[in-house]
């Protein structure tokens, strides 16, 4: 665990870098972690991925595997590696402010 | 009136669940929908490729191995109305429920990588985790001397996470044994970022790889295979070239799902109470093995342990009273290192895989290479149709994992 400093506020992230309270992530935050997963610019299309991912979050309780999530973001999964070339459901849960969605492990 | 427990699916799980609630409760009237009269120890899928049996030596009939009163349907499932409590058949039945159990496992789905069902598929890349891909990929085995093999998971979930590696290290023996292992390259390709899902067990897996020659390739996500081109490509664009392509194709849940509203999610496993196996989309819908959603392994022991806390919170449902039975998560499994071999790990979804003894301190080694536990890989099968199946409880292996006889978490100590 260690705390960060995100948009002028601090939250706590663990060892892989998701948070471990989710309710201290706010959308202002999105431009600064993302910039740290070499994504900059955040587009349009890059903030829809995260909406889902964090909605999907905060109605089933984790976020989707990279398959759910082009299947719930109709986005296909070629471009969401093109918008997340690290890792589409790891990068946008760190960006989302959600721990690492349950597919990944 | 007679309560109605329909089953879907006559694999592991259902089979288990059919047999322990008969002997439980000889008033329930159970039904079982099943479109194989086979029932298969998938394990054994696993060394039909080198020659060590074959698919009919690991399959009996379905019939025989359900208890007297279990009615059986040969039939398939076509959908399922969790609002109407009823289920329709491909047959044109429509049958009520009181209660449902999901039992109808994972599907392999090599239709959804791009180029994998090409003009390779059967010539020069196969899966064994099917009973034909089995068969088929024994005979490319016995003919392939030298060159590239590569083992590929495309995507997890998939069942038995240690089976692909396993596959690995019987191929280093095999053809280490057929004296052409200098020409023989083995790569393992996977989406995870190391060997294996647990850390410690990883680490140990992965020092073994290592020892074996067997080259390992991690984060590597493939979107399409070039059948004629012989190689994997990754969703950014890397490339491996293979000869021969043993293929774990994605999983999903069985299609049925898709057609039945609120059963599944978006790849159609069943969204399920990781404690109480009771399904969240539905009270009287319960969810064993492979089908459910769960973060467990897809595995037969997983299907195992949980049959006796699904059995025990079914009728506590039926009876109207809260559900009595947790289930931890227990897995466990031998692991084929190949050279008469073999390692075992057990673990729940908070505690790792741990060195050390199982079930107590003079039992089988843990995360240790040893013949008596290949004994015990292959002993497992005996256990499967004798013990397993039929429901009887193996005597100190409960649902709860054991943590007698385990070392503290040290991946030192390895
Ligand atoms: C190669 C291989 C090696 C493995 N090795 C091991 C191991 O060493 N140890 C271990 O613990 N596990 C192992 N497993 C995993 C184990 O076999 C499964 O986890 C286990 O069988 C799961 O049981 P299940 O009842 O959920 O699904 P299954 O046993 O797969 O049964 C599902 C059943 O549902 C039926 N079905 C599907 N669709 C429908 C429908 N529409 N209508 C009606 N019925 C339907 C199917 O025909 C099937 O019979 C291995 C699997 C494979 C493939």
């Amino acid at each position: 665990m260690a705390a960060k400093l995100v948009s002028g506020v601090e939250v706590e992230l663990n060892s892989e870098g998701f948070f471990a309270n989710p309710k201290e992530w706010s959308e202002e935050m999105i431009p600064e972690l993302a910039k740290a997963e070499g994504i900059d610019p955040v587009t349009e299309r890059h903030l829809e991925v995260i909406r889902v991912m964090r909605h999907e979050y905060e109605t089933k309780g984790s976020g989707p595997s990279v398959r759910a999530l082009a299947k719930v973001s109709n986005v296909p999964i070629k471009e969401l590696y093109q918008l997340f070339p690290k890792g589409p459901a790891k990068q946008a849960a760190r960006i989302a402010g959600i721990p690492k969605p349950i597919g990944c492990i | 009136m007679t309560k109605q427990l329909l089953i879907l699916g006559g694999g592991t799980g259902g089979v288990i669940v059919a047999n322990r609630l008969r002997r439980m409760d000889p008033e329930l009237a159970i039904t079982m929908i099943e479109p194989s009269p086979v029932h298969t120890y998938q394990p054994g899928l696993l060394f039909v490729p080198f020659g060590k049996g074959t698919v009919e030596e690991f399959q009996r009939p379905l019939e025989r191995q359900l208890h007297s009163g279990v009615k059986l349907l040969q039939t398939k499932v076509e959908s399922v109305d969790i609002n109407a409590h009823t289920v329709a058949t491909t047959s044109g039945d429509t049958l009520r429920y009181d209660v449902l159990v999901v039992a109808t496992g994972a599907t392999l789905l090599p239709e959804e990588t791009d180029g994998l069902l090409g003009e390779g598929w059967g010539k020069n890349a196969f899966t064994f985790y099917d009973p034909a891909g089995s068969a088929a990929l024994a005979k490319a085995m016995d003919s392939f001397a030298s060159g590239r093999l590569v083992v590929n998971v495309i995507d997890m979930p998939i069942k038995c996470p240690v089976a692909p590696l396993e596959f690995s290290f019987l191929a280093e023996a095999f053809f280490t044994d057929r004296h052409v292992r200098d020409q023989v390259d083995i790569t393992y390709v996977t989406p995870l970022d190391s060997a294996f899902t647990k850390p410690v067990a990883s680490a140990r897996l992965g020092r073994l790889m290592e020892e074996r020659g067997i080259k390992v390739i991690p984060s590597f996500n493939t979107g399409q295979v070039d059948e004629s081109g012989n190689r994997l490509i990754s969703y950014d664009g890397q490339e491996v070239h293979y000869d021969l392509l043993v293929s774990v194709p994605l999983h999903g849940g069985a299609p049925y799902v898709s057609n039945s509203p609120g059963l599944g999610d978006e790849i159609n496993f069943i969204p399920t109470d990781e404690a109480t196996l009771q399904s969240l989309v539905a009270p009287e819908v319960f969810v064993i093995g492979d089908a459910a959603g769960l973060s467990v392994s897809k595995a037969g022991s997983v299907a195992h342990f949980e049959g006796e806390v699904i059995t025990k919170n079914i009728l506590a449902f039926l009876a109207g009273k809260p559900l009595p039975a947790r289930f931890d998560g227990h897995a466990n499994c031998f692991i084929e290192t190949g050279h008469r071999k073999a390692l075992l790990i057990d673990f729940n979804t908070s505690i790792e895989p741990l060195p050390g003894h199982f079930p107590g301190p003079f039992g089988l080694p843990l995360l240790k290479e040893s013949w008596l536990n290949h004994l015990g890989k292959l002993a497992f099968e005996t256990m499967y149709w004798h013990a397993l199946l039929p429901g009887i409880s193996i005597p100190l292996i409960g649902p709860e994992m054991p943590t007698r006889g385990k070392g503290s978490l040290a991946v030192t100590e390895l």
